[in-house]
């Protein structure tokens, strides 16, 4: 699946779902030993075309996600290449103990891949918002962690996970009409986080959807006379250290953005880092807030809960120039 | 088939238990340890396919302990396999051992999987038996639960998908002793009957003497029916083979002393 503006604009156009079932339909191709799962939520996966052109490698397991986390170990532990899918409070909760014992403890070759996390499943509400996953999932030794920043990495990480031999949470935010922030190829490494932008100020480091957001911040605090250098830390865990490193020695403010509660996530990561560094410039936590409110549409909670490009800026602002 | 050889084997694995469960010096899991002996014996001395010289054989018959807790009933059969060494053994439950109250997967120690966490051994049991199915794979998949175990949501929601997925290579094991850790299974959590709740759920159910060893060879050798996972619910006595242990819960999870080791020693007798 190449990356070219045609495709950026399609992908754009289809959304998180949509693409990872392309990358996996794709993927699916020249892995022999691919098997995806999904409890009973294949279509809303964006798995509709990848199970009628490769029904031998989909397990439907029914709306059962603790067993299907179970069925993912056996078959990882039988040779095959296994992502486990659901929405993402169902994986990353309900089958928590599950994923610890199987994808943690014993360390197996499974993908657990969390459709429509953070706050994109709008009018569904709570119940199916992702907000708490990166929390639980950070804590589980031997996950990788990884928030793709829009659709084109969303490829690039089905296809470094299908590459990768361990167990991986994998992180989709954004809806439908998600921003590209990649219009061309670019070098994805897991663990190895990207700097988009350099500037002196600020740096920001941002996750899944934010990383978008967080470039528009960019934009307009320059227009202010800003500079900031943008960072997309797509690998929660292990956290890329040596880019907190540079802004710790090179900014006045570092900022983390997430679409997760700012408890745990990828704040809470850059935090836990930065806290022992002597001479470390203060933090802006970004996030969602520790509440659950009430439902909207997508766009409407982004605003909501001031997660835009102007509204980052302002925070970001308010943090350099307090009154 | 020679019963007498499996059942030489019970006797120096329950020896065995009380030694290493005695040694370590600390609360071990003796009762369901116990109970479950015949059963692995049985598959161990009689019924699992394995090469004690390369555990990593890809053609190996898979057995899963879900009850971890059982693990006294489990490393004692690896032991008389000679898939486990003395040295390994003898080195239950201390410090940075590989061995301790529940399964720590370690393929080169027979271990397939970490337990620990009732309820989840199934799932992946049903996992390994639809890759061996998808990889035309002859070997089988043995998973021993405990009855109380039994009380965990998740157990359900895999014996749900074994039948679905019409998995004939895979053989759950009930250890159906009657108690839990809080007591007795009836009082505490009252599923009725088991085999009619795995018969409902699509399974060829067995019913046997969990420590009658014909009875179990029999039960896991043959009755098999195309397209259908197979449960033998083994009807045991907690803490089998010493009569102070027998029923009594308070071997559920207990320290053998010197006094209660060597009296448990004379009622196993010589082997």
């Amino acid at each position: 699946m190449e990356i070219t503006s045609s495709n950026v604009r399609q992908w754009s156009r289809l959304g998180s779902r949509g693409v990872f079932g392309q990358a996996i339909l794709s993927l699916a191709a020249t892995k022999q030993d691919l098997m995806v799962l999904s409890a009973d939520l294949g279509n809303s996966s964006g798995l509709d075309r990848f199970k009628n052109a490769y029904p031998n490698k989909f397990i439907n397991v029914g709306i059962a996600e603790q067993n299907m986390i179970g069925v993912a170990a056996g078959l990882a532990k039988g040779g095959f290449v296994v992502f486990a899918t659901s929405f993402a409070p169902f994986i990353s909760m309900r089958s928590s103990e599950q994923i610890r014992m199987n994808l943690g403890y014993m360390n197996l070759n499974v993908k657990a891949v969390a459709i429509g996390s953070g706050v994109s499943m709008a009018f569904l509400g709570v119940s199916h918002y992702g907000i708490e996953d990166v929390a639980i999932m950070r804590a589980i030794p031997n996950l990788v962690v990884v928030s793709p920043a829009d659709c084109a990495e969303i490829v690039k990480t089905v296809y470094a996970a299908a590459a990768y031999d361990g167990p991986m949470y994998i992180r989709l935010t954004g809806a439908a009409n998600n921003p590209p922030v990649y219009k061309e190829d670019y070098n994805f490494e897991l663990g190895k986080a990207i700097t988009l932008r350099e500037g002196s100020d600020v740096t920001i480091i941002a996750s899944g959807t934010m990383v978008y957001e967080s470039l528009e911040a960019a934009k307009t605090l320059d227009e202010k006379g800003i500079s900031s250098t943008v960072v997309n830390m797509h690998t929660i865990k292990p956290l890329d250290a040596s880019v907190i490193d540079k802004a710790v020695s090179s900014s006045k403010l570092i900022v983390t953005v997430e679409e997760h509660s700012v408890i745990g996530g990828l704040g809470s990561a850059v935090a836990e880092y930065k806290a022992s560094l002597a001479g470390a410039p203060p933090q802006l936590i970004i996030g969602l807030p520790d509440i659950y409110g009430k439902a909207g549409d997508y766009r409407y909670l982004l605003e909501k809960y001031g997660l835009t490009g102007p509204q980052i800026t302002q925070k970001i602002m308010v943090n350099l120039n307090p009154r | 088939m020679d019963y007498q050889r499996i059942d030489d084997m019970t006797k120096r694995m329950r020896r065995k238990i009380l030694d290493i469960a005695h040694s370590c010096n600390v609360n071990a899991h003796l009762g369901g340890g116990l109970s479950m002996v015949e059963i692995t014996a049985t598959l161990y001395g009689a019924v699992l396919k394995y090469d004690i010289n390369n555990p990593y054989w890809d053609e190996r018959d898979r057995f899963i302990l879900s009850k971890g807790h059982g693990c006294l009933g489990y490393y004692s059969a690896l032991f008389e396999a000679g898939i486990i060494s003395d040295e390994v053994i003898s080195a239950f439950q201390t410090n940075e051992s590989d061995l301790i109250a529940h399964p720590v997967m370690n393929i080169s120690l027979g271990i397939e999987s970490s337990n620990g966490s009732l309820g989840q051994g199934l799932s992946m049991a049903v996992g390994l038996a639809i890759a061996a199915k998808k990889k035309s794979m002859k070997h089988k998949v043995y998973v021993l639960l405990g009855n109380g175990e039994c009380n965990e949501g998740a157990v359900w929601e895999a014996i749900i998908s074994a039948a679905h997925f019409k998995l004939d290579n895979l053989t759950a094991i009930v250890d159906d002793n009657g108690m839990q850790s809080d007591g007795k299974s009836e009082t505490i959590m009252n599923y009725g009957n088991s085999s009619d709740k795995w018969k409902c759920f699509g399974w060829n159910v067995l019913s046997v003497d969990g420590h009658d060893i014909a009875q179990l060879y029999d039960a896991f050798t043959g009755h098999e029916v195309e397209n259908k996972p197979k449960v033998i619910i083994a009807h045991t006595i907690k803490g089998r083979g010493v009569s102070f242990m027998e029923n009594n819960n308070e071997w559920h999870h207990n320290r053998l002393t010197k006094t209660h080791y060597e009296k448990a020693l004379q009622e196993i007798g010589e082997i």
